[in-house]
């Protein structure tokens, strides 16, 4: 059980105790089903093993913004001492539960990943052009691959103007979402 | 590439500040992705579990075919007048041995008695074919025009012609040509012809192709397709193969549409053509080996394949698979004779046991429940199981059909049980991931086949691979056993646009296969994302949402149980067992919750909401609602038997043919539906009282439609 669990809370009777660690046992119960839920959606040979190269979509579905290192690290812990290619559930399970639990690699808010944007609009006109954006994203950071960069693009541009109106972009999004 | 040194990076200050933000947005987008791609998933699970679920239940009807047809034809049939007729005609219908000469003369017969009109604009065929028409008919389908009657018959006519001379199992050689394309189901997907055709060449002798079955059904141009695939046969008779699938079938085509597509685009030589196809079915070889190494069949194999065995028989016995226990003696009496019904058809438990070896989930109490409920649900379809077993035969009784059984089996000269079972899984299996040979409960025919099974037979013939296809995978392609079986799947978007690539395979002299994926593409932008899988999505969430529906009063049941204090709520993971117990369709209903039911503010499920949004597209209101639920859930199945009734199959039924067609399908699965409420159905369909019923269009109206789209999606 993870530590926090056992933290210092208030405790005025032994029924509320006992009440919270039921109410913490079924949070645990419930978060565990849906991770498993989600590793099974790509466990296609059904033996409780995912791809490597699919621990990443399973994460971020999960509700989970890691980085690319991020996901790295978080590989690292779940692999074999001799890398298979496959990830077993036995071992993806009680980190991802500790992450979700931990509530660690929150969502990104709105307002901050528009202030992202604004940070690249270095003349502030509520704009990126097309060439902007494909530069930042492809070769800055941890970069997109052309399927990636391609796919974003459909969604961001504006054909008629070729540009990215990130603030009317991010709000799409967001209600496309919802 | 990289580095940063290129001209326009200097104008660019590269702050560190614009690295973080770069990399934020970079997380965001991933995760948006991430979440997308997973609601795909989720979209392909619901398409895959409902399309099996309903596999299962044509294989279940079958029995009722059976069991129907042989009441009818009797001769001595106690009970007589106009409804024996009719049915007695639909089993000829179905059943035609062979009643179509067999001779050159029926070229000319067509020819002489069907006239083409100058008003016809579509291809003209001159026989023999060659390049030139394969041509003409690839350009005149293109620009979605139709083939004349008389040149669909006079091609299926050529088209049996050059199969009969086929063996069972074609044996190819890459020797003298580089490469073989091997494509996988088509299902009446043109466009998906077209492009395979375009990327890869039309075939000829340097470009030989083999296709696995599954040409018709589901698709709008089935007709098309087979036209195209037997005109290029009979051109290229060597250079040009197909392989038997499961839906070249005339009983599948009932219910997957291609017997309703024939006749909507030849009114009155559908059925003509119909009967053609019946034979030409039969006639298709059953699998395909190249350089003796490669084994490509449409299903899979099982541990009692037995390729010498199948490649002897008389093939063109087998009009159909899913007339399975013609009666003779020998199905009578042979003890593991074949039955396609198993006791319990709970998906869930099939795919859990043959795929999980660990069986965490379900307290003792839950499982308990599930079975019951198990029982419930298949109780009804034991019935079908043995005819005899109905308790209350209205038609004759269980002595009557026995003796019935024992006569007609002297003289008819049929397919035998090892026959019609070693055809049934070549082409219904599925390769499994567990080792061991077990049936095939979630399709309900063939069998599911572990690697050993695959290694043995590939062992005992000396063989390199199966190539096999069957299953609709999303990248058009897959491989299992340890590289010893192949998926193909050829029909891109088959689900819905955007669900899954299709791919063809090359194989060259080497046998090493190379995959080509493509997806066919309607619209001229390019679709974000996002529109993709919503698309996707929302027609898997609408066949869920009617699939509940039909199973509302159980629903309902199921959820009560949790409910004891009439609160109306329940928690979420109570909903989902409910759910679960009575669907058994195997989704994660946990997370399709939120998109199928209302959540309170406390967290727990307002389950009779999963009702209150949806109603029904019904043309009559004072029908009582159970009769309704009844509909929904069995129109697959009410609308192939009035196909069977209906034998010229004009979509109209009298009054009195539908009333039969209930009582019987009441019977069939032991549901109760009063016969007041039946007729009082029959009179408020025929709306201008001239005592026909469109059915067509009736069943279409059963469409379970969501009522308040907007508040859903909130």
């Amino acid at each position: 059980m993870p530590s926090h669990f056992q933290g210092n809370h208030c405790r005025n009777s032994m029924a509320t105790e006992e009440k919270e660690g039921a109410a913490a046992e079924s949070i645990i119960a419930e978060t565990q089903k849906k991770i498993t839920d989600a590793f099974e959606v790509f466990d296609h040979e059904c033996n409780k093993t995912v791809d490597v190269r699919e621990i990443g979509t399973i994460i971020r579905s999960l509700g989970c913004c890691p980085s690319e290192g991020d996901l790295h690290d978080m590989l690292a812990e779940v692999e074999e001492e001799e890398p298979t290619g496959f990830i077993r559930l036995e071992k993806f399970l009680p980190m991802m539960t500790r992450v979700l639990l931990e509530r660690r690699y929150r969502p990104i808010p709105e307002d901050i990943l528009l202030r992202a944007f604004e940070v690249l609009d270095q003349n502030k006109c509520g704009h990126l052009t097309k060439e902007e954006l494909v530069k930042y994203m492809t070769e800055e950071g941890e970069p997109f691959t052309q399927e990636e960069m391609e796919e974003m693009l459909s969604a961001a541009v504006d054909p008629e103007t070729n540009t990215v109106r990130y603030k009317d972009y991010i709000t799409m999004m967001v209600v496309d979402e919802s | 590439m990289g580095c940063g040194t290129s001209v326009t990076s200097s104008q660019v200050k590269k702050s560190e500040k614009a690295i973080k933000a770069a990399i934020l947005i970079q997380r965001w987008y991933r995760s948006y992705v991430a979440r997308l791609e997973m609601r795909r998933r989720y979209a392909l699970s619901i398409f895959q579990s409902i399309e099996y679920a309903e596999e299962q239940a044509q294989m279940q009807l079958s029995n009722f075919f059976t069991f129907m047809l042989d009441h009818f034809t009797q001769p001595n049939e106690p009970d007589s007048g106009k409804k024996k007729c009719k049915t007695k005609d639909a089993h000829n219908s179905l059943t035609t041995d062979n009643s179509v000469p067999d001779s050159d003369e029926m070229m000319g017969e067509y020819e002489r008695t069907i006239e083409i009109p100058d008003s016809y604009y579509g291809p003209h065929l001159c026989f023999p074919l060659t390049v030139a028409d394969t041509n003409a008919l690839l350009q005149a389908f293109k620009y979605r025009q139709q083939l004349h009657a008389r040149y669909v018959l006079q091609l299926l006519h050529e088209t049996r012609k050059v199969l009969q001379q086929m063996p069972n199992i074609t044996h190819l050689s890459t020797s003298y040509v580089k490469e073989i394309t091997i494509c996988g189901d088509l299902h009446g997907k043109l466009d998906d012809l077209l492009l395979i055709f375009y990327k890869n060449g039309l075939p000829s002798e340097e470009n030989p192709y083999i296709f696995n079955g599954d040409f018709v059904d589901r698709g709008k141009n089935s007709v098309e397709i087979l036209i195209i695939l037997f005109a290029f046969l009979v051109v290229y008779p060597n250079h040009f193969h197909l392989n038997r699938g499961n839906h070249e079938d005339h009983i599948m085509n009932l219910r997957y549409g291609f017997t309703k597509e024939v006749m909507k685009k030849y009114r009155s030589y559908g059925k003509k053509i119909l009967r053609l196809l019946q034979d030409v079915y039969s006639w298709l070889p059953l699998a395909t080996i190249v350089d003796n190494k490669v084994l490509i069949l449409h299903g899979g194999i099982s541990d009692t394949t037995d390729l010498n065995f199948l490649n002897l028989f008389q093939r063109n016995k087998l009009k159909t698979l899913l007339r399975p226990l013609k009666s003779n003696t020998e199905t009578n009496h042979e003890p593991q004779g074949p039955s396609l019904i198993e006791e319990c058809s709970n998906l869930r438990e099939v795919k859990k046991c043959l795929s999980r070896q660990d069986i965490t989930k379900s307290s003792s109490s839950s499982s308990s429940e599930r079975k019951q409920y198990c029982r419930d649900g298949a109780g009804a379809k034991e019935h079908v199981n043995l005819p005899g077993r109905t308790h209350s035969s209205p038609l004759g009784e269980q002595q009557d059909l026995e003796s019935r059984v024992t006569t007609t089996a002297c003289t008819s000269p049929d397919l035998t049980t090892k026959e019609w079972k070693q055809v049934l899984d070549i082409l219904w299996s599925d390769p499994k991931h567990q080792n061991g040979c077990a049936p095939n409960k979630y399709r309900g025919g063939g069998c599911y086949f572990g690697p050993d099974v695959t290694a043995r037979l590939l062992k005992r013939y000396n063989l390199k691979m199966l190539i096999r296809s069957h299953e609709c995978k999303q990248e058009g392609y897959e491989i299992c056993h340890n590289g010893k079986v192949i998926t193909i799947f050829s029909a891109s978007n088959y689900y819905e646009e955007g669900s899954n690539r299709g791919a063809y395979i090359k194989l060259n002299p080497d046998l090493i296969p190379r995959f080509v994926q493509y997806q066919v593409n309607k619209g001229t932008r390019k679709k974000t994302i996002h529109q993709r899988v919503s698309t996707v999505e929302l027609s898997a969430l609408k066949s869920l949402r009617e699939k509940i529906y039909a199973h509302k009063s159980e629903l309902v049941a199921a959820f009560r149980k949790y409910d004891p204090n009439d609160t109306g709520k329940i928690s979420p993971s109570q909903w989902a067992s409910a759910v679960e117990s009575v669907l058994h369709l195997d989704l994660p209903w946990r997370t399709l919750r939120s998109r199928l039911v209302h959540l309170a503010q406390d967290g727990s499920v307002e389950y009779l909401s999963s009702f209150d949004a949806l109603e029904i597209e019904l043309p009559i209101k004072e029908v009582q609602p159970s009769l309704v639920e009844t509909l929904c859930r069995y129109k697959a199945d009410l609308e192939i038997i009035f196909n069977m009734i209906d034998k010229d199959h004009s979509g109209l039924i009298s009054i009195d043919e539908f009333r039969q067609t209930w009582k019987l399908f009441n019977l069939h699965l032991n549901i109760d539906v009063d016969d007041e409420s039946i007729d009082s159905l029959a009179r408020s369909i025929d709306f201008n009282k001239d005592g026909n019923i469109d059915f067509n269009e009736f069943l279409e109206a059963f469409h379970v439609v969501h009522k308040f789209e907007n508040k859903i999606s909130e």
